[in-house]
Order: C-alpha cells, then sequence, then structure tokens
C-alpha cells in the first residue's frame, strides 16, 4: 500500500500517523505539503487531525480550500481510498466529500481522554479486521467532534449503512454518557457511498503499541494496508 | 472601496451551545426576559469595488465557498 | 510625543533614583524616551534578576551531563544516545490574572520558544498552577480560563500537556500563579545559542507582526503619549498558536541547514531585550532599522516597537550567503521574514527609526552596570512543634474528606481538556504515574516529568520546603524508575523590598542548593516572579520546581495504578509527621507546626534502592507518599487502578492517625508480587521497609475494619471539579 498523508499549516497529528501507517504497512508513507497538486500512485490518502489553519473560521473550512484538495477530490473520483482523522473528517466534510459537519462539543470544552467504538460493519476496507459489532478503544481529542446532519442525511446514513463507529459504553451500548461531544445518534464516524472514504472523530493511531497503552487501533491501520496491498498485487 | 460586513448565524434547528451558555449566564445575572440566544459571527473586510450591487454578489459568492458552512449556517451580507 | 525624560518620568518606569543617576553617568546625556524605555526592561527585575541574582548564583548547576546550565534560553542536558533534552519553566502570573485564558496561552507559546530556539523540538508541557479560595466566583472564572488557555494553545500547537500540579490557597485569591514548562529534544551537537558573531551579518525578524501589545504598563499608566490615549493603552497579549506551530516548523526546517548564527526568541520586552541580548553575549554592536519591522499597526514609534510584547516572533543572525534561502523557508510557511539590522563593531545598540536615530546605547554598561542588590533578609522564626494532636474522626471519614478536598481532588477534569497523547509518545499520562512518562520517537528511551512544590511547607519553613520541593520532584522521578538529571525552577515570591520575603526567599534557595547537591540533581535553567501581591497581602512563597528524569527502557516505566494479587510495601521510615499535613488542615482545621523535616541522605538512599528494584523488575506499581500521607496515597493507587485492598496496623509506637496520615518524606509504596524478597533487599541494603497489607479484587478495607468501596471512593475524588465547574449553580 502506498499512502501519502497530507500536512496542512497547523496539522500536528501527522507524525503519529505515519508511525501508525509505517508500523502496520511496513511503507513508509509519502507525505504532502498542502500546495502539492500530485497524488499520482496513491493508494490511500491520509488527512490526520490537527489544526489546520489554527481552526480559524471554521474547522477545516480553510484547508478545504487548499490546492491539494483537487488532487484529493480527483483521487476521490478515481475511487481511491481516503482516510480523515479528527480535523481530516471536519476537511472532509467541509470540502463536501463526507455528509454533515462537526460543531463545537455539546459540554462547549476540548475532550481528551480515551472513548470506545462500536465497528458498525465489519466488511469494508477499513474494518475487515474487527468483528461487527466489536467494541475497541480509542484516545480522542478535539473541541468541534460533535457530528451534525439534518435529519434526511442521517436516516439516509443509518439506512444506507454508511455510519461506521458509534461512540458506545465498554458493553456496546450507545448512550448519552458514552457520547460526550453530543453527536447525532452517537455518530463517531462515517463512510461515503462507495464505502471508500472513511472520517472519523477519535485518533485510532495513537493506540497501536502496547507501550502507549494498547493496540485496540491497529485493526484498522492492519486492515486497510492488507485490503490495499491485495488490490496492488492483484 | 467599499466595506462588506458578512453575518454568518447557525441555521434555524442547529443546536448552538454557545447560545445556550450564553443565555443561562445572562439567566444568572438576573437577565430573566431573555429568550433564546443564538451566537453567530461577524466578517468585515474592504473592497476595491464602486458598484455597491457587484460587491454584494461577490460577497455572497465568499460567503457560500468559504465564510460560511450552509450545511449548518446561514449567512447576511451587508455593504456600507 | 514630546515627552520630557527626566527623572520623574524615570520613576514611572520602574528606575530609581539611583538607577537613573547611573543612566545619566553612562549615556553623558539625558536619554530619549527609547533609551529610558530600553534601560528600563533590561534593568527591570524581570531582565536583570537584580534582587535575586546574588542568591540564584549559589545553587549548583553543573554534573557531567549537563550542557548549559541557567544563562540560555532554557537548559540542557545529555540523555544519552547523541541526544539533549532542552528544558525550563517560566511564569505568567500577572497577565493570567488580568486575562486568565490568554495569560495562560500566552504563557505556554512563551515557554514553547524559549525551546525550540535552541534547536528542539518541543514533546512535552507540563504547568505548576496556584489559585485562590474556591469559593470566590474569581477563582473559579480564572481556573476556567486558565486551563482553557493552557489547552487551546497546547493543544493546537500540537505538543501533549502530559503532567502538572493544582494547589488552592486564600493568599493566591489575588495573585495566581500559572507557570508553564516545555521538554524538547535536539541532538546533542546541534544546540543553537543566542551569542550573536560575524560583523555585518543581516539580524531577520521572522513570525508575527508588532503591534503595540502588552507595551510597560507603568509607563502608559500615567503618560499621556498623543491625542488619542485610549488607543495606545497598554493591551493585553494575544496568542496565536497557530502561527507558532508554523514558526516550530519552519525553525527547525532552518536549523537542519547551516544557516543560523543564532537565535533568540522575543519574550518579555520582545525586540529589546533579544537584540541586547544576542549582541551583548556576543560582544557585538547591533544596529537596527525599525522601518523595516513588520507591524501589524500603523503610527507606531521606536519606543512601541522596542517594548512591544507582541507573540511569536524570533531574532535569527543568518549567515548573509544562506539569506534567501532561510527567507525561502519562512515564506513556504507564510511568515513575516524581514532584515532589520546587522551587527556591527562599535559594542552599542543604535536603533533608527524614519531616519532619526532613537537610541544609540553602549552595550557592555547596560549590561555590566546593571543594578544589583543584596537586598535585606529577615530570617522565617522557626515554628514551635505541634505536640500531640488527638485523632477525632477515624481513619475513613478521614480519607474521605481528604481525597475529596480541592488540593487532593482529581484533577481529570482538568487534564481532561488538555490533549496528552499528541505525538503519539505518551506512555504514562496526567495520572497514570508520579512523573509523566514521554518516549523518544523511534527509541526505546523515555523521558520522565514532573513539576513539585508544597508552598504551605515552605511558608512554615522556607529552607526545608525549598529542599523538600527538589525532593519530591527528585522522588517522583525515581518512583517511575527513572533516573533523576536535573531540575529548573521557577522561583514566585511576593515584594523582595521586605526583608521577611527576602529572607524567604534566600532560606529557599539555601534548601533547593542542599537538595540539588545531595541529589546529584543540578539546576539548568530557571525563571524568577518576585511582588507577587496584592494589597499588601503575599503569596505563599513558591519555588516551583520542574524535574526530568531518564529511563533506557520506556517498558520499564511502572505508573501508580494498583492491580489485585500483590503485596504492599512501605519503603522508608514513618514518625507520624503531622505539622503541616493536608490531615491537619482539613481534619484538625489547623495550618500549624514546622514542616516534615527532609533526610536528605535517607532521600537519596531509599530513592535509589526502590528505583533499583523497578529496573530489577520486581515492582508492578510505584507511588510516592505525599500531600494527604500513607493512606491517601495507597487510596490513590486503587483509584488509578482496578483493584481494592486490605491494611495492615501500622506500627505500636505511633498513632495511628499519625501513622496514615503524617507527611513524613522519602516514602514511597510499591506493589510486589513478592513482599519478602523485597524486604530481604532493603534489609540488606539497610533501608526501612514495612509490609503494609495487600491487593484485591474488592474493596479498600482498613486496619480499624472500615470497608470502603474504591467506586465510592472514586467518585468522592472526582466530585469537586465537576460539581464546582460543571453544575450550574455554584459559585
Amino acid at each position: 500500500m502506498k499512502a501519502a498523508i497530507v500536512v496542512f499549516p497547523g496539522i500536528n497529528r501527522d507524525r503519529d500517523m505515519a508511525i501508525a501507517l509505517e508500523k502496520c504497512s511496513g511503507r513508509t508513507p509519502r507525505m504532502v505539503w498542502h500546495k502539492e497538486t500530485d497524488l499520482e500512485g496513491v493508494d490511500l490518502v491520509v488527512i490526520p487531525g490537527g489544526f489546520s489553519y489554527g481552526d480559524y473560521l471554521r474547522c477545516g473550512a480553510m484547508a478545504a480550500q487548499s490546492p491539494v484538495m483537487g488532487a484529493i477530490r480527483a483521487h476521490a473520483a478515481r475511487g481511491g481510498h481516503i482516510l480523515g482523522v479528527c480535523n481530516g473528517f471536519q476537511i472532509l466534510t467541509e470540502a463536501g466529500l463526507l455528509p454533515g459537519a462537526l460543531l463545537r462539543n455539546a459540554n462547549l470544552r476540548f475532550l481528551s481522554m480515551d472513548c470506545h467504538l462500536r465497528v458498525e460493519r465489519a466488511d469494508t476496507d477499513f474494518t475487515s479486521r474487527y468483528q461487527t459489532g466489536a467494541v475497541f478503544r480509542s484516545p480522542m481529542a478535539h473541541g468541534d467532534g460533535n457530528y451534525f446532519a439534518d435529519d434526511a442525511t442521517l436516516e439516509r446514513l443509518e439506512g444506507e449503512n454508511h455510519v461506521a463507529f458509534r461512540y458506545v459504553t465498554l458493553t456496546g451500548e450507545p448512550t448519552a454518557s458514552a457520547n460526550r461531544n453530543g453527536s447525532a445518534r452517537n455518530i463517531a464516524g462515517i463512510y461515503s457511498a462507495n464505502l471508500r472514504i472513511l472520517g472519523l472523530m477519535p485518533h485510532p493511531e495513537d493506540l497501536v503499541d502496547p507501550l502507549m497503552g494498547g493496540t485496540d487501533g491497529k485493526p484498522l491501520f492492519d486492515g486497510i494496508s492488507a485490503a490495499l496491498s491485495d488490490t496492488l498485487a492483484a | 472601496m467599499m466595506k462588506a460586513v458578512v453575518t454568518v448565524m447557525l441555521k434555524t434547528g442547529v443546536l448552538d451551545p454557545q447560545g445556550k451558555a450564553i443565555g443561562q449566564a445572562l439567566h444568572g445575572l438576573g437577565f430573566g426576559n431573555v429568550g433564546e440566544v443564538r451566537m453567530g459571527k461577524v466578517i468585515e473586510f474592504e473592497l476595491a469595488e464602486a458598484d455597491p450591487a457587484k460587491a454584494k454578489a461577490q460577497a455572497e459568492d465568499m460567503a457560500r465557498k468559504l465564510l460560511a458552512n450552509t450545511v449548518i449556517e446561514g449567512f447576511k451580507v451587508e455593504i456600507i | 510625543m514630546a515627552k520630557d525624560v527626566n527623572q520623574a518620568l524615570a520613576r514611572e518606569f520602574g528606575l530609581s533614583a539611583d538607577e537613573y543617576a547611573r543612566v545619566l553617568d553612562i549615556m553623558g546625556r539625558t536619554p530619549s524616551l527609547t533609551e529610558l524605555g530600553i534601560f528600563s526592561v533590561m534593568w527591570s527585575e524581570h531582565c536583570s534578576y537584580k534582587s535575586s541574582r546574588v542568591w540564584l548564583k549559589t545553587l549548583p548547576t553543573t554534573a557531567p551531563w549537563v550542557i548549559h546550565g541557567p544563562g540560555e534560553n532554557a537548559g540542557v542536558v545529555d540523555i544519552g544516545e547523541g541526544l539533549a533534552a532542552i528544558f525550563k519553566m517560566e511564569s505568567h502570573n500577572h497577565p493570567s490574572f488580568i486575562e486568565p485564558y490568554q495569560g495562560a496561552a500566552t504563557g505556554v507559546g512563551g515557554i514553547l520558544r524559549d525551546v525550540f530556539t535552541m534547536g528542539a523540538r518541543p514533546i512535552a508541557n507540563l504547568n505548576a498552577l496556584r489559585f485562590g479560595d474556591p469559593k470566590l466566583p474569581r477563582t473559579k472564572r480564572i481556573v476556567d480560563g486558565v486551563v482553557r488557555g493552557i489547552g487551546g494553545y497546547g493543544n493546537c500547537v500540537g505538543v501533549p500537556t502530559v503532567g502538572g500540579e493544582i494547589n488552592f490557597h486564600p493568599a493566591y485569591n489575588g495573585n495566581p500563579l500559572v507557570n508553564a514548562m516545555t521538554v524538547g529534544i535536539a541532538a546533542r551537537d546541534k544546540i543553537f545559542l543566542s551569542a550573536a558573531a560575524g560583523i555585518g551579518n543581516p539580524v531577520v525578524y521572522v513570525g508575527s507582526k508588532t503591534g503595540r501589545d502588552g507595551i510597560h504598563g507603568a509607563t502608559m499608566a500615567s503618560a499621556e503619549f498623543g491625542k488619542d490615549s485610549e488607543e495606545k493603552r497598554p493591551t493585553v497579549q494575544v496568542g496565536d498558536p497557530f502561527t507558532e506551530k508554523l514558526l516550530i516548523e519552519a525553525c527547525l526546517e532552518l536549523m537542519a541547514t547551516d544557516a543560523i548564527v543564532a537565535i533568540q526568541d522575543m519574550g518579555a520586552a520582545g525586540l529589546t531585550s533579544s537584540s541586547v541580548e544576542m549582541a551583548g553575549k556576543g560582544g557585538v554592536g547591533i544596529e537596527l532599522d525599525l522601518d523595516a519591522v513588520p507591524q501589524r499597526e500603523t503610527h507606531m514609534t521606536a519606543y512601541e516597537m522596542m517594548l512591544s510584547e507582541s507573540q511569536e516572533r524570533m531574532l535569527i543572525v543568518v549567515k548573509p550567503e544562506r539569506r534567501e534561502m532561510a527567507q525561502a523557508i519562512f515564506e513556504k510557511w507564510d511568515l513575516d521574514f524581514a532584515v532589520i539590522g546587522h551587527l556591527t563593531d562599535t559594542g552599542r545598540i543604535v536603533v533608527k527609526h524614519n531616519g532619526t536615530v532613537e537610541a544609540d546605547i553602549p552595550l557592555d554598561p547596560l549590561a555590566e552596570q546593571a543594578p544589583l542588590y543584596h537586598r535585606p533578609i529577615a530570617e522565617t522564626p522557626k515554628r514551635p512543634s505541634l505536640g500531640p494532636v488527638v485523632d477525632t474522626a477515624g481513619l475513613g471519614a478521614a480519607l474521605e474528606t481528604l481525597i475529596a478536598c480541592p488540593d487532593l481532588a482529581s484533577r481529570s477534569w482538568v487534564w481532561d481538556q488538555y490533549d496528552s497523547t499528541v505525538g503519539g509518545q505518551t506512555v504514562k499520562r496526567p495520572g497514570a504515574s508520579d512523573a509523566a512518562i514521554v518516549k523518544l520517537e523511534g527509541r526505546a528511551r523515555a523521558l520522565a516529568l514532573t513539576t513539585d512544590c508544597t508552598p504551605r511547607y515552605v511558608l512554615a519553613d522556607p529552607e526545608a520546603g525549598g529542599a523538600q520541593a527538589v525532593a519530591e520532584a527528585w522522588r517522583n522521578i525515581t518512583a517511575t524508575g527513572a533516573r533523576p538529571l536535573a531540575i529548573t525552577d521557577n522561583m514566585n515570591f511576593a515584594n523582595p523590598e521586605k526583608p521577611e520575603i527576602m529572607g524567604q526567599f534566600a532560606a529557599a534557595i539555601r534548601g533547593m542548593a542542599a537538595a540539588c547537591v545531595a541529589l546529584d540533581f543540578p539546576v539548568v535553567s530557571g525563571n524568577v516572579s518576585l511582588y507577587n501581591e496584592t494589597e499588601g497581602r503575599p503569596i505563599l512563597p513558591t519555588p516551583a520546581i520542574g524535574g526530568l528524569g531518564v529511563l533506557e527502557d520506556a517498558a520499564q516505566a511502572v505508573g501508580v495504578a494498583l492491580t489485585p494479587g500483590l503485596d504492599l510495601v512501605l519503603v522508608g521510615s514513618t514518625a507520624g509527621w503531622l505539622g503541616q499535613s493536608l490531615w491537619l488542615r482539613e481534619i484538625a482545621g489547623r495550618e500549624d507546626g514546622p514542616p516534615p523535616p527532609v533526610d536528605l541522605a535517607a532521600e537519596r538512599f531509599n530513592g535509589d534502592f526502590v528505583r533499583g528494584q523497578i529496573l530489577q523488575g520486581h515492582v508492578r506499581a510505584c507511588h510516592d507518599c505525599s500531600d494527604g500521607g500513607l493512606l491517601v496515597a495507597i487510596a490513590e493507587m486503587t483509584m488509578a487502578g482496578t483493584a481494592g485492598a486490605r491494611l495492615l496496623p501500622g506500627p505500636a509506637g505511633v498513632a495511628p492517625h499519625a501513622f496514615w496520615f503524617g507527611e513524613d518524606q522519602g516514602r514511597y509504596i510499591l506493589a510486589v508480587p513478592d513482599a519478602a524478597a523485597v524486604l530481604q533487599a532493603a534489609a540488606f541494603a539497610g533501608v526501612p521497609a514495612i509490609r503494609l497489607g495487600e491487593s484485591n479484587a474488592g474493596d479498600l478495607t482498613l486496619p480499624d475494619g472500615t470497608t470502603m468501596s474504591v467506586a465510592a471512593l472514586r467518585s468522592a475524588n472526582e466530585r469537586f471539579f465537576r460539581a464546582w465547574m460543571d453544575e450550574p449553580g455554584q459559585a
């Protein structure tokens, strides 16, 4: 798998993501500056977390207008895979590549803690190393992770099974208390219609090493690496 | 040279926790007659443009493309 | 603009009559307004350390692993594998009282710059915070703003906030303390210093534009500068963490080349102190052309530009042949880059603006004739010993009260707002271990980091309290298995012109120095913040210590979380010292008696033993005994983990409440699979150790039979911050 990590000014989890991808895929990802416009030959485009443009105006709003976004749209149009984490998820919604928007956390505070995520489907290129309904732990760290979409969009996401992860309790219940940021229907991550674009708020890339407290996030990167290596070989 | 003032507000129906918090704080200060509070932002800029209609159209275009996220926000443009 | 420079104005600028006479003597004429401004900031307490310097010089600052001690932007120590750790702590107390969010945020921004200006990538932030009485609405507003500010800045720049401490005391009502610490990593042979060199070399300004932020408040309060004084009032400095992040990346990119001769951040007194210090240290002159300074506001005067404290700016001396390359790097990151002057051989700082020379000062006398005071000191009288104190509460009730009190309540409400995992190297997050553990990317090696001070001890006995602050930092690092290397200190005291305050300062330094020597734990950087008092009410003397240690293998780090099926062993001896303890304050209602003495030899002996046991793999969890004593420490271990514990009665000679809540120093609780082996090793080493009980999968059972569920303890421990901050209607 050839992965590229897009770096916008203010992105700060680019190194975390590079470490996770390298650990799981065995290949060093290419770091792509936001002014570059060529993503030729890339299997997976990753937009990592951070504070692109300081989160000024709206999280992700200015990054969504960057030169590299043209190449990312073209990659999406080709059916390419894209992973957006945290600020990356916000950028994907601002760019219209995923539906909805991320609002200020319901309690108006930055939330930095572990959360538990339920895998809503395990038949995608991203989640094949999990079981459907499995619960895994992930750090999260954001001020604007409160997923919002209008009712029609939410119904469509649910109906077409495009919800990727939900905030749940340790035992898998999508309760209000497990939903710290106030997201609609406890949604922590969603897919595009072709299941090749995944956006999520938490940071599985920060939990791929037992030293850091666990490897709950590793199957996500193992899964996508395996899926895209197959593509390449085929 | 004209000045454009773009006001961006969350659409009705979108939860506005900041507005809610401000409302609670105002009630706490004794302003019991305060109803629903909504918080938005105001973006001001100068435009090298002589025709107010053109200036307005341009500012609206900017609002749609960048200043507002029309999934969640509405906007209003004033040219002064 | 025409303001007469005279002694009265000098006084408004904070210069005494003697100091102004010295200015006249150096200049041989009446200085210009800009010159007076430069003298006043360079000779201010903050820049010149005029009251504290004589004492600071007595601190031990060397060790084989110290690369740069005090005097540089931050301290530098060798951590092995060709790497150096660069770290410092600095205060932003007054700005945080005026505007808590921006004050704390810019405090974080400033200390980050001190560290990356030396070539280090910042890998961790910590802080040491002191607030007033939680019952005051103002305290709540300040805590909320400071926590948001630290998070707002640190989270955005992407440096994890991994540790810190918080105390409450009414003495901080009008004067909170916000001390921020940054730790960075650089190659040990690639450290950047601030001494300028190379006559004719260009002086480059990079970063944000200059505005009228934070210009010397004292001058502005009474001076009328022009028609609209409203517009020229000093303004709160506003932090821009996004620009800081770009500045970090751009500076590190430039530092990977050979373009830089010298570099210095523009901190307090911005352009003045950075240019004077760079030229002064290099023994060269400097000429600045202020017309070239990137400006955010119009019609700024030379005085305003030289004294502005606008944030996120750096001054760099570059090799002339690398100038274009350097410029390209900063332009890539959308940062201002302007050549604003050059180095000269005149030994003077010359400042030009609009074709006029606004300042022309000889640098040597500016530095060498800076005031230095041996201020009178009055020693703090020793407190009489406490005498017997009767227990009226019992162990269980006292424990529940203590773990719920503001000074011991869980800080998770605070940590949950700081990004502690960004970077992906945080092995032990806040609360998981006595010192935070941050691994070095791509290596097994890790740093152990902590901040410590017990101000009530320092007030009662500044010398013992100073020693205790250093010892506790050493102990917290030791309790993780790491080897303590060095400290940074942030000396927060009240008005040094009062002999009793200066006496506190001198005695605290004496205690710190003794501990530094005994523990091989030198001071490599620091900051002094004086005049911390409001309406004549001084803060508690607070020499906050930031400690750094190294662990060769991060996997060896132990935390505090208790698991079932282990023996609990106490290392260190317990006399049951209740003077200045939290039990005495919270249960008996007295802030009284002398603080626990620190036996530095025992401290070292016990700590070296504990570290050895950890590194030999005999220890599953370890926690030092500090605020609240033994029982609070055990409760903290159960709350952090997944276990309860059953405790044995303490030794017969010590009253139970004194044994379980006394704050005797130099003690650790070890959770081990095999107590007998550890006790035997301790006996062999001559270290006092006893078995306290064992952990289990159930409740916490006290020696008097009281049983408390860990869930109930946790809920009592979590209550304070969440009720105070998140429930409406609280003060």
